[in-house]
């Protein structure tokens, strides 16, 4: 048996959809599901004689996220015709961003099943035009709809830094979440928003000799789960073919593999990558993007604590459990109120149990953000102080929140209203203790002895003591006379 | 009728001495007659035209106001998109296409109460330099009808020639204003780079497109600027009136500019034909007699213009005409077996000799493993000329020089070899790589009768003063009176 170790290699490349209103060079409204040819105009059909504008926002929104991935920003970018024949694709080239792209040489981190981080270095960034949509039919032609043409899309190529599936799959979740929490793209997989094209191969070592498999690329993957087992069994895939053929990565032998999603397997679309000349040159029609200083700045302000810093934060300065402040950090509008609500007092283990608890719950039932529910940040965070004040209980505060939620009051208003407030007045809560005490004579002797029973016969006074105070007694003011009672 | 200008025929419409009516009749009825000997145009658009005249008669009488071309018939060179009649770039590719929208320039005319009269035929997609390479019909030159017009706006040239329209838009990418405008006896005038909208202009070489006036004055030349210039929003390249104001070119055209330094590049015009030499020479006299200083310049890069040029130009033009594959609209072939069918067959049906060329030319000049031998060389070319210009006019006001090197030659005489048809734009390509505007007005005729024009190239945004020293020489002369005999 020979000795054999191997580690698979993956780099990725991810198209992102920005969120404009309108697309990359038109003014056509981006709309998904329009009917088809529908959102379309001179520009983005390639009539004679229209011309390109470029969208401001989307460049914005690209130099924002190259930004967020650390990305070097050059104070001059240009625009470039990638030439290639295909119907849907009206003007048979892509306008695209060649040898000067918006960003480049970033980094992203991303969190690991240890807990840990793993950084994946961003070769680069760039902005382009999306082509149509070829529909083909059963018959002897095909369609086209171009309502998609034109549409702002980010390319973002990593190095080939990542060396599982899982990785893999954790850096598309990780940039998911990221380009969702700047704003810049709604990254709806169900809509096409985010697409993957992984380049995969394998690094072996066989008796102290290191070979690599030539490379495969796996074309447009649009669900998490595709592009980790695509990864994964390509992997395998690439290991039995080596030990069968020994074949080598060598120039000119990539090939392009497709997934196959209900066979679970990747297939064979090209052997050979053809050697595609796009005849890149600089597009006239455009002119080059010169970025000042100040609308860098201004667009560095719209930056904000990533999700992942955030995440980890939580932990180590809340002692929140990673799930929670996963959860906390999955979007924008939760990060920042959370953050609110914090900063105005609330207790953040508190303040993440009665939002993980019962404000998503709610949201996810009402389909909206925790911003659009009739709850300030200060009301959140009074709540919280509530509960830990003793001034009500714990479960009331659920019932609050949901109370804030319907009716918009402040929790207090709402405490009274309901009847929760907790009675903390230690003379009234001593004279229902004593009576407890008086009645339950067996219980305080257990208590008294200090034995086995003692831990059950004290929660069996606290319990008379709740029922007769009709479960508005203070539990911590309860169980502090009880013990100075029974000493 | 056909006596007045474009200026005085709109102030007479204005004033209601001359209805519109009669002015787009009278127009008619010399296309009638002369058009099957011209053949200028590709379409006209007579009905509408009428209308559009009876409404402009109507506004003169109830005293609205009027645009700066109230009822005055223009023709649109066949490359700028029309919502009527169809948009062919004298190509069997569009031969039926039906443009959605009108081109900014078109738009503009519309604005300002012009009657459009037709569209002018032109080389295919505006390549050539004699309107012989247009895919759909002929055009002669009105002066001597075995003779062509030049190209490739020699539709929009022949029709103000023989006076079938009162003045007309062209293009102008190495030449194809200026080049028939002199062959044509007309003026010629291609903008700044950036000046005009080049919105709905079917593009050949992107970078270097500019729509322009051809007229019979060079009043007619500013008063048509004034109606086209300035920045548009769908143009990303069209200049901000910020960085480079638009003027009324009519304002001070009367003005002589003071101190006037022009600067002639002598070995360059050296190469023209003896009697266009002679014609640059008197031109040039006449203007030291207004008190011109003539300086002499060397612009040694403009001897690589025609190469930057047609690798330039072919390269944008490659990839802009990409589009005409037969999917989305336009000529498409019978029966393909599958899409690359489609694209192979269509185009090859469709496209001339010339616009085959011009394609495999740029694609060549574009593939990887030529670009920096070619396309990006061309560009370093480019840049040279530009400063060659740049240099010159820290010395001088303007530059002169002729426009082709010889009168309008024979039809057929040069379809053979397209290396010398390329090299009758020798004069004019250099404006057009440096971005700054030119003008070819008339300045006399040869042995034979046929028109020539003076070139004059100031630089960038300095149409103001370009039309006024073009208007100097004009006040000098009357070759502009003088009729072609068709
Ligand atoms: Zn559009």
């Amino acid at each position: 048996m020979a000795d054999l170790q191997y580690k698979i290699i993956v780099g990725l490349e991810i198209h992102v959809q920005l969120r404009t209103k309108s697309k990359m060079f038109c003014s056509c409204a981006l709309e998904f599901g329009a009917e088809p040819n529908s959102r379309v105009c001179p520009v983005c059909l390639g009539m004679p004689g229209s011309l390109p504008v470029m969208n401001k926002q989307a460049f914005e929104y690209s130099v924002l996220a190259g930004l967020a991935l650390n990305c070097n920003i050059p104070m001059f970018t240009k625009w470039d015709r990638k030439s290639y024949y295909y119907p849907d694709l009206p003007k048979n080239y892509q306008i695209s961003q060649y040898d000067l792209p918006l960003s480049e040489k970033g980094f992203i981190e991303i969190p690991l099943e240890s807990g840990e981080t793993k950084r994946i270095r961003i070769i680069r960034a760039h902005l382009e035009e999306d082509a149509g949509k070829n529909v083909h039919s059963a018959s002897s032609y095909s369609q086209v709809d171009l309502n998609r043409t034109g549409t702002p899309l980010l390319e973002i190529v990593t190095e080939p830094d990542m060396n599982s599936g899982a990785e893999v799959r954790a850096l598309a979740v990780e940039l998911q979440r990221l380009v969702r929490f700047i704003g810049v793209s709604e990254a709806d997989m169900q809509k096409g928003h985010m697409r993957f094209e992984p380049n995969i191969n394998m690094k072996i070592i066989r008796n102290g000799k290191e070979y690599r498999t030539p490379i495969a690329e796996v074309k447009n993957l649009n669900s998490f789960r595709a592009l980790e087992r695509s990864v994964t069994y390509e992997a395998q895939r690439q290991l039995s073919e080596f030990l069968e053929t020994g074949i080598e990565f060598g120039m000119g032998n990539k090939t392009t593999r497709g997934w196959d999603d209900e066979k679970e397997m990747t297939v064979l679309q090209r052997e050979k990558e053809e050697a595609h000349d796009y005849r890149y040159f600089p597009d006239p029609d455009l002119v080059p993007v010169e970025l000042t200083q100040e609308w860098l700045d201004e667009i560095k302000s719209r930056l904000c604590e990533l999700p992942l810093k955030k995440q980890l934060r939580y932990v180590q300065e809340y002692n929140l459990s990673d799930y929670d402040a996963g959860v906390l950090t999955a979007d924008r509008a939760t990060a920042d109120f959370f953050d609110e609500v914090v900063n105005a007092g609330g207790d953040p283990k508190r303040v993440c149990n009665l939002l993980t608890q019962t404000g998503l719950k709610i949201t996810k039932e009402k389909n909206c953000n925790i911003t659009d529910l009739p709850v300030t940040p200060k009301g959140m965070a009074d709540l919280a102080k509530m509960v830990d004040e003793g001034t009500i209980s714990a479960s009331s505060a659920t019932t609050i929140f949901e109370a804030m939620v319907q009716t918009g009051k402040q929790p207090d208003v709402l405490a009274s209203e309901l009847n929760l407030v907790q009675k903390s007045d230690a003379g009234e809560l001593e004279s229902i203790v004593d009576q407890v005490i008086a009645e339950n004579s067996e219980a305080v002797a257990d208590v008294i002895s200090g034995g086995k029973k003692e831990k059950k016969a004290r929660g069996f006074l606290m319990g008379q003591v709740m029922q007769k105070s009709k479960g508005q007694a203070n539990p911590k003011v309860v169980s502090e006379i009880l013990a100075k009672k029974l000493k | 009728m056909e006596e007045l200008t474009a200026k005085q025929l709109r102030d007479k419409i204005a004033s209601g001495q001359i209805k519109s009516l009669d002015a787009v009749n009278d127009v008619f009825s010399r296309i009638e007659k002369y058009e099957p000997v011209i053949g200028a145009y590709i379409s006209t658009f007579k009905e509408q035209a009428i209308e559009q005249a009876e409404q402009v008669d109507k506004k003169v009488s109830a005293g609205e106001p009027l645009g700066q071309l109230a009822g005055v018939p223009i023709a649109v060179k066949d490359n700028m998109c029309t919502t009527f009649g169809a948009t062919t770039c004298a190509s069997k590719i569009l031969e039926n296409f039906h443009a959605p929208y009108n081109a900014t320039a078109v738009e503009k005319l519309i604005a300002a109460d012009a009657v459009i009269i037709g569209k002018t035929n032109l080389d295919e997609f505006a390549m050539g330099s004699s309107t012989e390479n247009s895919g759909l019909k002929k055009t002669v030159n009105p002066w001597d009808t075995t003779r062509v017009p030049g190209g490739s706006s020699g539709g929009a040239t022949a029709s103000v020639a023989a006076r079938m329209c009162s003045a007309a838009l062209g293009s102008d990418t190495g030449g194809s204003i200026r080049q028939p405008a002199s062959f044509c006896g007309v003026v010629g005038l291609k903008p700044t780079y950036g000046r005009v909208s080049r919105y709905g202009l079917v593009a050949y070489g992107s970078s270097l497109d500019q729509i322009g006036p051809v007229t019979q004055t060079v009043e007619d030349a500013a008063l048509m600027l004034n109606v086209i210039a300035g920045h548009d929003s769908s143009d990303s390249t069209s200049v901000n009136e910020t960085i480079a104001p638009t003027y009324d070119y009519l304002e001070k055209l009367n003005e002589p500019v003071e101190k006037l330094k022009i600067a002639v590049a002598p070995q360059l015009n050296a190469g023209a034909d003896q009697q266009v030499q002679n014609t640059l020479h008197e031109a040039i006299n006449i203007y030291k007699n207004l008190g011109a200083e003539i300086i002499e310049v060397k612009m040694p890069h403009l001897d690589y213009a025609i190469a930057a040029y047609y690798i330039i130009a072919t390269a944008e033009a490659s990839s802009n005409l990409a589009r005409y594959d037969g999917v989305h609209y336009g000529h498409r072939t019978q029966n393909p077996k599958d899409y690359v069918e489609v694209y192979s067959k269509s185009r090859a049906e469709a496209f001339g000799q010339e616009v085959k060329r011009r394609i495999m030319l740029g694609t060549y000049a574009l593939s990887s493993g030529y670009y920096d031998a070619y396309y990006l060389k061309a560009l370093k070319v480019r840049n040279l000329i530009r400063s060659d210009f740049t240099k010159a006019f820290e010395k001088c006001d303007c530059v002169m020089m002729p426009v082709a090197p010889t009168t309008a030659f024979k039809i057929g005489e040069k379809t053979s070899d397209p290396l010398q048809m390329y090299l009758s734009d020798i004069y004019t390509i250099a404006a057009n790589l440096a971005g700054i505007p030119g003008i070819s007005i008339p300045c006399g005729f040869d042995d034979k009768d046929l028109p020539i024009g003076l070139q004059i190239l100031s630089p960038a945004f300095t149409e103001d003063k370009l039309l006024r020293i073009a208007k100097m020489y004009e006040k000098e002369n009357n070759w502009y009176d003088k009729r072609p005999n068709i």
